[in-house]
């Protein structure tokens, strides 16, 4: 099955760079048991800043807020290692199956990683001085049958939200040279005015 | 720390946490208006421990190494609003929107649907970050907010451009007041509204019209020239027999969601039935005349009842509204007082020592002793 067909429908520009090398068979996860999230986000900036940064995929942990740790092993293949509940990590390999410079990174897990997953993103001008639409789409599918189809359903909003966080700081990275925060900065104790200190 | 609970407590030190940040040595701060509402509660998001404070100045004391438009010892004002100069909304001067400022911003989208930007000791819907009633604060984008004072004009008369003197004048601006004909009139005189008043008559409004109830605030409109009205009296008709029957041209409501006067606001904002009282915007819609304007500075934080939708739109107003868009209007400001068009140090009414901030605040709030507004001390 294909990503949520709908929303990864590639534009025209898409397909007449990609050619013949242009699949969405080939973004999938078997079956159809996938979660499946879309989230976009528009960037003040040419598509072919973002997709230098995208491209380079260990890049990504600066924009990903969740402990993760990503690895090039060669150009298309990198390694991932997330950070999952009860002190478990979940690793896989990944594989850059289509590549279209300055438009569209499509990926996907080796065969027989623990957490099968697949994902695209596409870097497209919005319209006038907007700057550049990014959409990313992503699937995986959860381990463990009825329960992994439970977990699925309690995570699918909070996969939708990490994913949409990462492009949030992504555009703040790209646009400004900085992630916003507020960790380090100074903060009240506990109250002490009812016992009559100052 | 709570409901109405305010205390001054001695924290660490702010520090440059991103690059382009800088950190000020205060030397003026001040409790704003908007400060009530998150004094009284009502804005969601305030947690125990938050720093208050977004109007202030003082001097750079550090500078992040992306920071190329300022050196320490610069004397500077702050903006309230964050705002990166990057974004879409930013390169078009909708600085109170900007994108990249706010790092809560699922907190803002969930409320709001998409986030505005960071405010300073505003509460965690504008991103938490601690405030400047301090002696020390942190200013994230800081080749973007402050503005370097380069005279030798008192703190006094350049503090308030930090918020309410350029969020009175947006609100005038938004009247699109023709010069020599245009009547404004303007709800609240606190603060916003005194400014307000001075703004509209800065860009020519041939009469301003104050609907308020306190004495000393009806003095310090009168003094600026405008008309008054007690918010007692029948306001409609008031307003009327001063305008030849046409009603204001525009009106501007500067007191946002805790305006007096109704009691089943009151009751209903109390039992979290509506989380703002707006008693003056509905009078305001009322009294406005036909195609005219109503315009917004008036802090609003969630939602609003009985809002006579059907005059607004069967008399065709228009609204306007937003937190201040203020790397706009600070320059311009600036260089209005510096020609002595207007002394912004009019409004203060009292000077506290910062470490008697948690007297002041019930003062301000409750509106004894005459107070409109106050500046604190941090050196003392």
């Amino acid at each position: 099955m294909a990503i949520a067909e709908s929303n990864i429908r590639p534009t025209a520009t898409v397909r007449a760079r990609a050619g013949k090398n242009y699949s969405r068979a080939k973004i999938a996860v078997p079956g159809n048991r996938g979660i499946k999230v879309v989230q976009a986000v528009t960037i003040r900036k040419p598509a072919a800043e973002l997709y230098a940064f995208w491209r380079d995929l260990p890049n990504l942990m600066q924009v990903i807020n969740h402990p993760v740790s990503i690895t090039a092993l060669s150009p298309d293949e990198s390694h991932w290692s997330v950070s999952a509940p009860a002190g478990k990590r979940v690793e896989w390999d990944a594989l850059i199956i289509n590549d279209v410079t300055d438009c569209l990174i499509a990926w996907r897990s080796r065969d027989g990683a623990e957490v099968q997953n697949a994902g695209s993103v596409r870097f497209e001008a919005a319209p006038g001085d907007e700057g550049t639409e990014v959409t990313v789409a992503l699937e995986y599918n959860p381990p463990g049958g009825k329960l992994g189809a439970m977990v699925a359903k309690l995570t699918r909003d909070s996969a939708g939200s990490q994913v949409y966080d990462a492009l949030r700081r992504f555009k703040a990275l790209m646009e400004t040279g900085e992630i916003p925060t507020i960790k380090g900065q100074p903060v009240g104790g506990p109250q002490r005015g009812q016992k009559g200190k100052k | 720390m709570g409901k109405r609970k305010v205390e001054v407590q001695r924290v660490d030190d702010p520090r440059i946490l991103r690059p382009r940040d800088c950190i000020v040595k205060i030397t003026s701060t001040a409790i704003c208006s908007s400060d009530i509402h998150l004094y009284n509660g009502y804005i969601p998001t305030l947690e125990k421990g938050d720093i208050l404070g977004h109007e202030f100045m003082g001097e750079v004391v550090e500078i992040g190494p992306q920071v190329k438009t300022l050196k320490v010892g610069d004397r500077v004002v702050v903006p309230f609003t964050i705002s990166c100069g990057k974004c879409t909304h930013c390169v078009r001067q909708q600085y109170s929107v900007c994108d990249n400022t706010n790092p809560n911003w699922h907190v803002a989208e969930t409320a709001m649907g998409f986030p505005p930007a960071g405010i300073l000791g505003y509460s965690h819907m504008t991103g938490g970050y601690a405030g400047g009633q301090a002696q020390y604060a942190r200013v994230p984008h800081a080749d973007v907010g402050p503005i370097k004072i380069e005279n030798d004009l008192p703190d006094d008369k350049v503090l308030f451009l930090s918020d309410i003197f350029p969020t009175g004048y947006m609100a005038a601006e938004a009247c699109d007041i023709v010069p020599g004909q245009s009547v404004v009139a303007v709800w609240g005189c606190g603060p916003v509204g005194q400014f307000a008043i001075r703004s509209a008559f800065l860009l020519g409004a041939a009469k301003v019209i104050r609907i308020d109830s306190l004495p000393e605030r009806r003095a310090m409109a009168e003094a600026a020239g405008a008309l008054t009205i007690h918010s007692g009296m029948d306001v409609m008709e008031e307003l009327k027999a001063l305008t030849g029957g046409r009603g204001p041209d525009a009106s501007i409501d500067a007191v946002g969601m805790e305006a007096h006067g109704s009691a089943y606001d009151q009751v209903r904002q109390t039992l979290k039935m509506e989380t703002d009282r707006p008693f003056a915007l509905r009078q305001a819609i009322r009294c406005t005349r036909k195609a005219g304007i109503v315009s917004v500075p008036g802090v609003y934080g969630g939602f609003i009842d009985k809002v006579p939708m059907g005059a607004a739109m069967n008399k065709g107003l228009t609204f306007r509204m937003g937190q201040t868009h203020m790397q706009k209007y600070m320059k311009p400001l600036l260089k209005l007082i510096e020609g002595g068009k207007i002394d912004p140090s009019f409004v203060v009414t009292h000077r506290v020592p910062l470490s008697k901030a948690a007297k002041a605040y019930p003062l301000f709030v409750e509106k004894k002793d005459k107070c409109i507004k106050v500046v604190l001390d941090p050196a003392a």
